[in-house]
């Protein structure tokens, strides 16, 4: 049996999964409900929660039948053999309660089905002899049973956050990996421990690994286990295990040189993604620039205006007849100004860091496609070999095989995590720039009131008032 | 246009304020305003009856009675600029702009309007007829003309004196102008300004022969006056201080709000961006496309909707320069006070030091220092006769400068009541017209919130049908 079977279910996640689900195996839908593929699942997904004694009775059902908990027994006696496929991204610890069963159920769209809950808060500053860095508090809780606690409090670095993504990456090179916040931000800030700086980070990295943590492969990655729960010297001792840095180096060289000829032999509905996202790449960063650009005319307007509201207080101690007007009147612009204020921190909470995001989104894009169109170029290689029949024919044939099915489910990762991306990426697009509408309902509703209160005081003073006028 | 609604109230309190015969105003115009005589109070007396009968309608008779309410009214506006080129003193080509000056009268019965008069004057003309109102009517605080360069200019705004919404903008200041002057009391009766809506050619020449310039009162005497003048008036001189505290917070207001004119434009500028990369991305996206494309549209509206608020904006920074000019108006009435006051003081100074010579002389005490007495004493006494004689020239010129101060007195007395007056007429006419500039601005910005929310309630509808 053997790993060629299971090598094919890990890759092709989506896709075992919907063929296992077949009236078979409930219980193995629920992982697959985020991926389009696993659309018939859905429908499954449903019955299988309700159905506590189907998903009871998996975990007796024989090895042979493909299901997800029995494969990952399967899985879990491979090597780790990161030149030929995927690394195994499947706990390997079983669930041993119906109960524990149903809580692996992960939905993006029910929260409530959550099982994983992280949090990031808390930046410190360390200071060493060498080097001064910020650790942020990373809480996990969690009811899965492969975790030994529910509850993990750990402590991380910002390069502890660059190791995850590289072995995330490594082990799924065709999947979108959430992007983590810049090193630095090129211009504004210099320093690099600002404190605006640092929340900005914090929100973006609390961001990441939650998009890990709903991600129906990534989440069960044992690097992200790992970071999410062990001490800091474990950690240490795990980071230097693995594959080095001169495996990783020899592959990037391959790929340079293979990248170009994976881009010719693209099929035609990846040529269509890629052209998506050159548009979109291109897209979102002008609309990052713009929404920077509005930021900072509104900061520039807001201190404007707070000179604005005080001149006419100032006026208003020569005046005797007007300083209730003037009053009024500068009391109307200084709410307005602290309306401008909320409207701005509304902004940079809801639209802008979104906007970002999805800019460092499409960057990954691009290199999620360049890996795959190296993947294929392998393959391609490979095959023009055999026909020039330079080498072993037999030898070249299996190897061709390997890449084969690596090739597909390389092919099948992405285009699983394509439609998820795209899904997620209009959900967040739609609800930033529909909050940001709100803010600036909210903001004009304000002003509004402000300005009409003042004018109802105005106009409503009594009849002996403007009889005196001579208006 | 607001400022024009808002003066043709004024305008009608003031025509109504014409009507009954124990107008005030007429009362001052016998007044001596001006102790040298000048050819144009004649005129002004004239002009009462001129105007009357060439106001008044129906069976030709001048005079006018209480209930007498078939007064015309006389509407006056500034319909048109136009550029035009001519050649100017030192006979260059110049490119000016000209404006159209329309008077109508209206019947009070059947309120139709019938056109009387239209002209073509230029901005140096009204220069001139405000320089001269100046002159002859020191007491009255002379409504300001816009200002003749563009100052408290935001980006947008060009300070090109040919560019188009200058140009409109000081048409209705001008406009503006004289509907002032013909609805103050005392002015509307000048002659001079009745010749200038009614006079094209020659108006110059009429203006100039009235001798106005000679008569003006050199600044450097004024200046002088201003420092040296030992009591002064308090209210004019609380009103001086007034006049300067409002021209300085007026100027902070007006660059202030200039430069939040300039930011509000560039925050709604920039979202007509989002309109254009929208509908750009739209082209890739199969759901949210339709979404993206319609909610692009309505940035493009609200990016546009700015130019309409802020040109809104700048009538009322227009209607609070009027007072920021009109304070240049309220300082030159309180110089006039301090010229007249000093004049009165260094006459009664003179006329004390005389009595003293005279008294000094009579009784033969030297008192004070004089060259008379040094010589005197240098080259011996003077004769009795002599002594005499100069006693006589002194009691003549003492008698003189009696007369002198006393009429000095009185003009000083009357010019303090009628400006006074005057003053208290602009106070209740600038509180009046701040406060509903003030709450114009109000209303304003109801409009630009109410214009925001419907702008964003559509976006977010478009956003969310993503």
């Amino acid at each position: 049996m053997g790993w060629r079977r299971g090598s094919r279910l890990s890759a092709a996640v989506g896709r075992a999964r919907t063929v296992g689900m077949e009236g078979e195996r409930p219980a193995a839908q629920p992982r697959s409900s985020g991926l389009p593929a696993g659309g018939a699942g859905g429908e499954n997904l449903g019955a299988g929660v309700s159905h506590p004694g189907s998903s009871g009775s998996s975990v007796l059902l024989p090895a042979e039948v493909l299901d997800l908990d029995e494969d990952e027994d399967d899985l879990e006696v491979f090597s780790k053999d990161a030149s030929l496929m995927d690394i195994n991204s499947f706990s390997p610890m079983m669930p041993t309660s119906p109960l524990s069963m149903i809580n692996q159920v992960k939905f993006e769209d029910e929260p409530d089905l959550k099982d994983l809950f992280i949090t990031v808060d808390e930046p410190e500053s360390h200071v060493t002899t060498i080097e001064t860095f910020i650790t942020y508090r990373i809480i996990t809780k969690t009811t899965r049973g492969e975790f030994d606690s529910s509850e993990f409090e750990v402590r991380r670095r910002y390069q502890d956050f660059i190791w995850l993504k590289g072995k995330l990456e490594e082990a799924h090179p065709t999947l979108i990996i959430p992007p983590l916040p810049e090193k630095f931000i090129v211009k504004g800030m210099v320093e690099r421990f600002n404190d605006d700086f640092i929340e900005t980070r914090r929100k973006a990295l609390h961001k990441f690994l939650n998009r890990i943590a709903d991600h129906p492969t990534l989440t069960f990655n044992e690097d992200f286990k790992i970071f999410l729960t062990a001490q800091a010297w474990e950690l240490s001792s795990h980071k230097k295990q693995g594959p080095g840095l001169l495996s990783r180096m020899g592959q990037t060289v391959r790929a340079v040189a293979s990248s170009m000829r994976g881009v010719k032999s693209r099929p035609e509905e990846f040529m269509e993604m890629n052209s998506f996202i050159e548009t979109f790449s291109q897209k979102i960063n002008l609309i990052d620039k713009i929404s920077q650009r509005i930021y900072k005319e509104e900061r520039d307007y807001y201190d404007e205006m707070k000179e604005y509201g005080p001149v006419h207080i100032l006026w208003s101690a020569s005046e005797e007849d007007l300083v209730d007007t003037l009053k009024g009147v500068a009391s109307c612009i200084d709410k307005c100004c602290k309306a401008t204020e909320k409207q701005m921190a509304g902004l940079s909470e809801t639209l802008l860091p979104v906007v970002h995001e999805y800019v460092l989104y499409s960057e990954i894009l691009m290199g999620v496609m360049k890996r795959r169109d190296q993947i294929q170029a392998e393959l391609d290689s490979k095959v023009e070999a055999l026909s020039y029949k330079k080498a072993d024919p037999d030898l070249l044939t299996e190897e061709i095989g390997k890449l084969e099915d690596k090739v597909e489910c390389a092919n099948n990762a992405l285009k699983a995590d394509w439609d998820r991306w795209k899904q997620n990426m209009q959900n967040d697009i739609k609800s930033a720039f529909t909050d940001m509408a709100e803010e600036n309902i909210h903001y004009y509703e304000q002003c509004l009131a402000t300005w009409e209160s003042f004018l109802s005081s105005q106009t409503n003073l009594p009849l002996e008032e403007t009889s005196e006028d001579k208006s | 246009m607001r400022l024009r609604r808002r003066i043709k109230s004024q305008r009608r309190a003031a025509a109504m304020e014409q009507s009954p015969p124990q107008d005030p105003g007429r009362q001052l115009q016998s007044a001596p305003l001006e102790p040298l005589g000048h050819p144009a109070a004649g005129l002004e007396a004239a002009v009462s009856e001129d105007a009357e009968d060439t106001r008044k309608e129906g069976p030709g008779d001048g005079t006018m009675t209480e209930n007498n309410f078939s007064l015309k009214k006389i509407e006056i506006s500034v319909s048109e600029a136009e550029k035009r080129t001519g050649r100017n003193a030192m006979n260059m080509q110049e490119t000016y702009t000209a404006y159209l000056i329309e008077t109508r009268s209206v019947e009070n019965i059947d309120g139709q309007s019938v056109l009387t008069d239209s002209l073509w004057r230029r901005y140096s003309e009204f220069e001139l007829l405000r320089n001269y109102l100046l002159v002859y009517y020191p007491h009255i605080v002379v409504p300001p003309l816009p200002e003749k360069r563009a100052e408290f200019v935001w980006h947008k705004l060009s300070a090109d004196n040919m560019d188009p919404d200058f140009v409109e903008r000081r048409r209705i200041g001008l406009e503006n102008f004289l509907l002032r002057v013909s609805s103050h009391p005392i002015l509307c009766r000048d002659k001079i300004f009745y010749l200038f809506l009614t006079q094209e050619g020659n108006w110059k020449e009429t203006v100039n022969e009235t001798g106005f310039q000679l008569k003006a009162d050199s600044r450097l005497k004024a200046l002088n006056a201003t420092f040296r003048v030992k009591n002064p008036d308090k209210r004019f001189t609380d009103l001086k201080h007034y006049s300067d505290e409002l021209q300085s917070i007026i100027s902070h207001l007006l660059r202030v709000r200039a430069r939040v004119a300039d930011r509000l434009y560039g925050v709604y500028k920039v979202h007509g961006n989002y309109g254009r990369v929208f509908s750009e991305w739209s082209a890739i996206e199969k759901e949210m496309g339709d979404g993206l494309q319609s909610a692009g549209h309505h940035m493009d509206v609200y990016a546009s909707s700015i130019d309409d608020i802020l040109e809104d904006e700048e009538h009322y920074a227009d209607q609070l320069k009027e007072y920021l000019f009109y304070t240049e108006a309220l300082r030159a009435v309180c110089r006039k006070h301090e010229l007249m006051q000093y004049d009165l003081e260094m006459a009664a100074q003179d006329l004390a030091s005389k009595k003293q010579q005279c008294e000094e002389l009579a009784t033969g005490t030297v008192r004070t220092f004089s060259l008379k007495g040094m010589t005197t004493k240098l080259f011996g006494q003077e004769t009795p006769e002599q002594r005499e004689a100069r006693i006589k020239v002194l009691e003549e010129q003492i008698s003189e400068g009696e007369q002198y101060l006393k009429s000095k007195n009185l003009e000083g007395r009357e010019f303090l009541k009628n400006a006074w007056a005057d003053i208290e007429r602009f106070k209740e006419q600038k509180n009046h017209d701040l406060k509903e500039a003030l709450i114009s601005y109000a209303v304003m910005q109801i409009s630009m919130c109410k214009k925001g929310i419907q702008v964003w309630t559509n976006a977010k509808e478009c956003f969310s049908k993503m």
